[in-house]
């Protein structure tokens, strides 16, 4: 049409991008309003940014190796790698819009099919919100360390190809399917004590060798002190054990650190093996632990951002409604009767509580007042949260901040379900009553410590055969799944060389409620 | 900020692990293959790859984990809209806890199959790994020797193509080590001396130093910097491959009397043995014959996908094999396999003929003939309740005393892939 009669309003001058196309330059410019807009509003603290494009096919090669750019070889990523691209390509599951990596640099995945504004919102959620959560949040300074991940991952790859090379990939495969199974249990929960220094190791070692020359006594120690001697004494067994336990730092709960420092058949390959496998699971450990506050942080972010850009008249209204189409869609959460229901959203959650924190800074209730004295109407909504990302994890910011105007909004409600009796029982909702017990057990929900088996290495009988005794610390009467347990402990079996034990004691009353054992193979 | 564009970098970086998967699991996979392939069509260009279901057996990945039953648990969900505290809710069926998950059986075996999609050539790999054709043994000796070419060591002499540059520069720079050429700095250096000296006005030692620099040149001559003697090319041997020579002969019944489904039938198997044949023997030969009350070698175009109708004499199918072997494929050079196709409907007078020809002429020369009888689709499922037809009465007869004779009914395309399987299985009691 040459005599176009519609007339169509300027566009603003100040718009980053109109149209759905993005190219680098685009790119840049929206990255750079954004990183305004953090750094100057919002206060966020980040790490130097960059931004990797890929196709959707890299993304599924990505989301098959955990998240992590580079990985070692394990068929384990071969099968998921089969499942999510049957997924997608079934449209049963899309991909996600990007994959942020806990670095430094921080790294983003964008894709190469997003539109210009989808483009934009990634920007803002992974780039701005993930990357301050994994810079400031306390849990991620203690254990991670973002500037030698990648070096790190790289020294794994290649050791792993080595040992395949000079053992053999069945052999390889063997050691990395059984620590696999134990990944969960192959974390510290809290800081060791300090190792002593090499300096101070040394003339404790010497100290206690002078000690042994000057109290030298043949006699004593062939018999009355001998261990053989000591196996036969009732008593001085008993002794011995505790000493035993006391040597190798029993009760010890990081089972992949046990086994990597006690196991008695492991070859050198083989620990640095489980060595590898339990420091990638630390590493993901503190991510385990804060996926409603990181989530939950990255979604106010971008949410924040975004309405800003619209605000300052960067981005035009289709541009934001795309987003917000998009944002919607991710915090949307079913009710439990929902088809679509699988439990609380934890972008749902955290963005609702976030947002909620912001409103109590701002416009607080007599509500907010009364249970939350120390931040209603504090007018600083943003250092407020940037307290809460720093050090909180999901368990104790829902303890701290879980509101009651949240819990009506969702309308949450608990039920007991005890096996032994006849039905559920709903035991608090959303009402004044309710608010607390409810805030309690959510926040227990978000305790890994609860949610994953509470497992141990218990003992090692050295004086007998060997056999490794875990013990499973039973609550509320929740044993262990039986099949997988067997399995588990078959491949435990593997790596330690002798007979493992597990038993499940009940943590109240201290009774052994059961047994599982798998001799040696 | 650094953007960075990873889309140039190579993809299927998964595809080292996805091949460990596939190994790892394949006992599941192949089961669940024939299982798949029972309520399979296949479609032209038979094998496009498919989807597969598997049992999680030798590939799960089992943790430490709650048990989905007994015990006390606590639940926090959203949405409620009618219960207040106190309400009891009766406890849904089938499972125990409201987020419970499906409980495992008691013997712990069940478990969630595991779907994923196979490419073609997985799937082809897959399918067809334990087929193979019987007594590939026959070897021409004399013509058509093929050869390999092998890497074997170094020469001095060969095409400029295959020189070995490592090598060559490797013997140059020892040469010129101990035969002490000068390198460019040291003229360089005595130039800049002799310019110096210039400068300075010291006659002498610009004289002393021109003398060094002609020697040094002079050297430079006389030593080349690639010598060749130096010159080393890569080796090739020859190595002779033995060639087996093969050829399949594929014989159809078009006739009035198959019916569109039988032709079908007839159809996919073949299809099936061209994809097999295409995947695994590069250098297999086929020949494509079909026949009414007249035979023709015809292109695989036509055989395929042409119609054609008219009445049945299957001699001349077998006249029109034994035409093509003796003008191209002399029984003693090459190893031969026929299928043959048909609904059993023949001539009454042409089976003492088709007999006679099998039995003199085709069958001692096969190496494996395999005879496939399609039934309707509707009827008897096993061929065995239905009344024997004609051929099926006169091939029967044959297949005492031959051992490289097959012969299967199929009615039911359901059931071609366990005949297909069933005839080209690997025989290894074989000697």
């Amino acid at each position: 049409m040459p005599d176009d009669s519609v007339i169509l309003p300027d566009p603003s001058p100040n718009l980053l991008f109109t149209g759905p196309e993005w190219d680098f330059d685009k790119i840049q410019r929206v990255f750079d309003a954004v990183q305004e807009i953090a750094i100057g509003e919002l206060g966020l603290d980040v790490y130097p940014n960059q931004i990797e494009l890929i196709t959707s096919e890299q993304m599924l090669d990505a989301y098959a190796s955990v998240g992590l750019p580079l990985m070692y070889r394990h068929w384990s990523f071969g099968k998921r790698f089969a499942r999510d691209e049957a997924l997608y390509r079934r449209g049963m599951q899309g991909l996600a819009y990007e994959i942020v990596i806990n670095s430094s640099p921080c790294i983003s995945y964008i894709m190469e099919e997003n539109s210009m504004a989808m483009q934009t919102l990634v920007i803002a959620h992974a780039a701005f919100g993930h990357n301050h959560f994994f810079k400031n949040n306390y849990l991620f300074k203690q254990w991670t360390d973002a500037a030698g991940i990648l070096d790190y991952l790289t020294f794994a790859r290649d050791f792993v190809s080595r040992c395949e090379e000079q053992h053999g990939v069945a052999a390889v495969e063997r050691t990395l399917d059984a620590a696999h199974t134990l990944m969960n249990h192959g974390v510290h929960r809290y800081a060791r004590r300090p190792t002593l220094n090499l300096e101070q190791e040394r003339r404790r070692g010497e100290d206690r060798r002078r000690y042994e020359e000057e109290t030298y006594d043949d006699l004593w120690s062939k018999t009355v002190f001998s261990d053989a001697a000591r196996i036969a004494d009732p008593e001085g067994l008993e002794r011995l054990k505790v000493e035993t336990r006391r040597k190798l730092g029993l009760p010890e709960e990081n089972l992949l650190y046990f086994i990597e420092k006690r196991a008695p058949g492991l070859e050198g390959w083989q620990r640095e093996l489980v060595r590898i496998v339990r420091l990638i699971s630390q590493y993901f450990y503190p991510q385990k632990q804060t996926r409603l506050m990181n989530e939950g942080c990255a979604t106010f972010c971008h949410y924040e951002i975004c309405n800003r850009l619209h605000e300052k008249g960067l981005i035009d209204e289709g541009t934001l409604l795309e987003i917000l189409h998009s944002h919607t869609s991710v915090v949307f959460q079913p009710n439990y009767d929902d088809q679509r229901y699988s439990g609380i959203n934890p972008y749902a959650l955290g963005f609702a509580m976030m947002r909620d924190i912001k409103r109590i800074c701002t416009e607080p209730t007599d509500e907010d007042r009364e249970w939350f004295p120390e931040i209603a109407g504090n007018n600083d909504p943003y250092a407020t949260l940037r307290n809460a990302w720093a050090n909180f994890r999901d368990e104790s910011f829902v303890q701290q901040y879980l509101s009651p105007k949240v819990i009506r909004d969702f309308r949450l409600f608990r039920v007991l379900d005890d096996a032994g009796a006849e039905a559920l029982v709903v035991n608090a909702i959303h009402d004044a009553r309710g608010y607390k017990e409810i805030r309690l057990a959510l926040a227990k929900h978000y305790d890994l410590a609860r949610h994953d088996p509470d497992i141990q290495v218990k003992d090692v009988d050295l004086a007998g055969d060997r056999c490794l005794v875990l013990a499973h610390t039973v609550h509320d009467g929740i044993l262990l799944d039986e099949p997988s347990c067997r399995a588990v402990l078959r491949h435990v079996s593997t790596l330690w060389r002798y007979g493992v034990r597990l038993e499940e004691i009940d943590a109240t009353t201290d009774k052994v409620l059961k047994t599982h054992e798998v001799p040696a193979d | 900020m650094n953007i960075i564009d990873r889309r140039p970098n190579p993809k299927g970086k998964s595809v080292a692990n996805r091949q460990r998967f596939l190994t790892r699991a394949k006992g599941e996979v192949k089961d669940a293959l024939a299982d798949a392939l029972k309520n399979r069509k296949i479609a032209d260009g038979a094998g496009t790859g498919g989807k597969v279901s598997i049992p999680t057996r030798g590939i799960t990945e089992p943790t430490f984990r709650n048990s989905s039953r007994g015990g006390r648990r606590d639940h926090v969900v959203p949405g409620n809209r009618e219960f207040v505290v106190g309400d009891q809710i009766q406890r849904p069926q089938g499972g125990e806890g409201g987020g419970g998950g499906q409980a495992g059986n008691e013997d712990g075996g069940e478990q969630d199959a595991f779907e994923f999609a196979l490419s073609k050539e997985e799937f082809l790999d897959l399918f067809f790994e334990d087929l193979e054709l019987p007594d590939l043994i026959k070897r021409e000796l004399k013509e058509t020797e093929a050869f390999q070419l092998a890497r074997a060591g170094f020469s001095i002499a060969g095409t400029p193509a295959t020189l070995n540059l490592v090598r060559t520069m490797r013997n140059s720079l020892a040469r010129r080590i101990s035969l002490n050429r000068p390198n460019p700095d040291e003229v360089a250096a005595l130039e800049a001396r002799i310019a110096e000296a210039r400068t300075r006005g010291d006659d002498d030692d610009e004289m002393k130093a021109k003398q060094e620099l002609d020697e040094l040149q002079r050297r430079l001559k006389r030593i080349a910097f690639i010598d060749p003697v130096d010159v080393r090319y890569n080796r090739f041997e020859r190595h002779p491959k033995p060639n087996t020579q093969a050829v399949m002969f594929c014989l159809m019944d078009v006739s009035g009397s198959m019916t569109e489904a039988m032709k079908d039938l007839a159809k996919r198997f073949f299809l099936l043995l061209h994809v097999f044949l295409l995947k695994r023997y590069k250098q297999v030969d086929i020949v494509f014959i079909r026949h009414t009350s007249n035979a023709q070698e015809v292109d695989e175009e036509t055989f395929f996908h042409s119609r054609e109708t008219g009445g049945t004499i299957v001699s001349t199918a077998l006249e029109e094999m034994m035409r093509v072997v003796k003008e191209r494929y002399r029984p003693e050079a090459w190893n031969i396999y026929a299928a043959q196709a048909s609904d059993g409907d023949n001539y009454t007078e042409d089976s003492a003929h088709c007999t006679e020809i099998m039995d003199q002429q085709i069958l001692p020369s096969c190496q494996y003939f395999a005879y496939i009888e399609v039934g309707p689709e509707n009827g008897m499922r096993t061929g065995f309740a239905a009344p024997a037809t004609d051929l099926w009465r006169t091939y029967a007869e044959l297949t005492e005393g031959h051992p490289q004779f097959s012969m299967r009914r199929v009615a039911d395309r359901t059931q071609i892939f366990p005949v297909f399987h069933d005839l080209f299985k690997k025989k290894t009691e074989h000697s």
